[in-house]
């Protein structure tokens, strides 16, 4: 599965995108992996309310399934226009 | 339709004109165009950056729903990312209506869409630091309205 990160979430985390295998059911599981394997992701996702999360180009809600997703973009919320 | 994002300034005046120009059975276009704007610190630089696969995708979606929603005739997006100074345009829509009520209605529900559901994040480049631009409540419950 690929992982994006965009604006202040990629520099917490210190890359753009990323490979990872998991297990995880639903975002909120995949979530709790990245806090679990370095301080960085754990700054970065400390406060979920504060990202937003889209599924294959998509937005989406942080207990969605990710059953056949392929891409999975963390972000803060937009501010187009 | 025509949407379009890229790193490139545009001509506001030329895109208006050719977008009004092609539109002979609508009464009313409307045009917006959003400006990056100085801050009291004093703006070196503002960048936008964007999620390359979606973002095309969610202003066709927004572009879709306001012609169906409003009976649009057409509608025109330009939304730029990168490097930008002050007094640069970052955006612009354009709609066309039958009747101005509808020309009006489709421009401020793209805006409203387009601030807070495409993916673009701004940065502010000013003399005392960089900082990312907060999203506003007040974008948010815009959207509320629709």
């Amino acid at each position: 599965m690929e992982l994006l990160y965009f604006a202040w979430v990629r520099e917490r985390i210190g890359l753009p995108r990323e490979t990872v295998e998991t297990e995880a059911r639903t975002v909120g599981e995949l979530v709790e992996e990245l806090k679990a394997r370095e301080e960085r992701y754990a700054a970065a996702f400390a406060d979920i309310s504060a990202l937003r999360v889209a599924l294959d180009q998509e937005l989406a809600d942080f207990d969605a399934p990710l059953d056949g997703a392929r891409e999975v973009a963390f972000f803060p919320p937009m501010t187009g226009g | 339709m025509d949407i379009r994002v890229q790193d490139h300034p545009f001509d506001f005046g030329a895109e208006a004109e050719s977008f009004a120009r092609g539109q002979g059975d609508m009464g009313a276009v409307v045009t917006f165009t959003g400006i990056v704007r100085d801050v009291p610190d004093g703006l070196v630089s503002m960048e936008i950056e964007h999620y390359p696969g979606m973002t095309q995708k969610a202003l066709e979606t927004h572009a879709n729903e306001a012609l169906t929603r409003f009976q649009l005739g057409d509608v025109l997006i330009v939304h730029r990312f990168g490097v930008m100074r002050p007094g640069e345009m970052i955006m612009m829509v354009a709609t066309a209506a039958p009747h101005r009520a509808d020309a009006f209605q489709g421009a401020e529900f793209l805006m409203d869409y387009l601030k807070s559901r495409a993916p673009f994040w701004k940065k502010e480049i000013t003399r005392s630091g960089t900082e990312w631009v907060a999203a506003r409540a007040v974008d948010e419950d815009a959207l509320g309205r629709w």
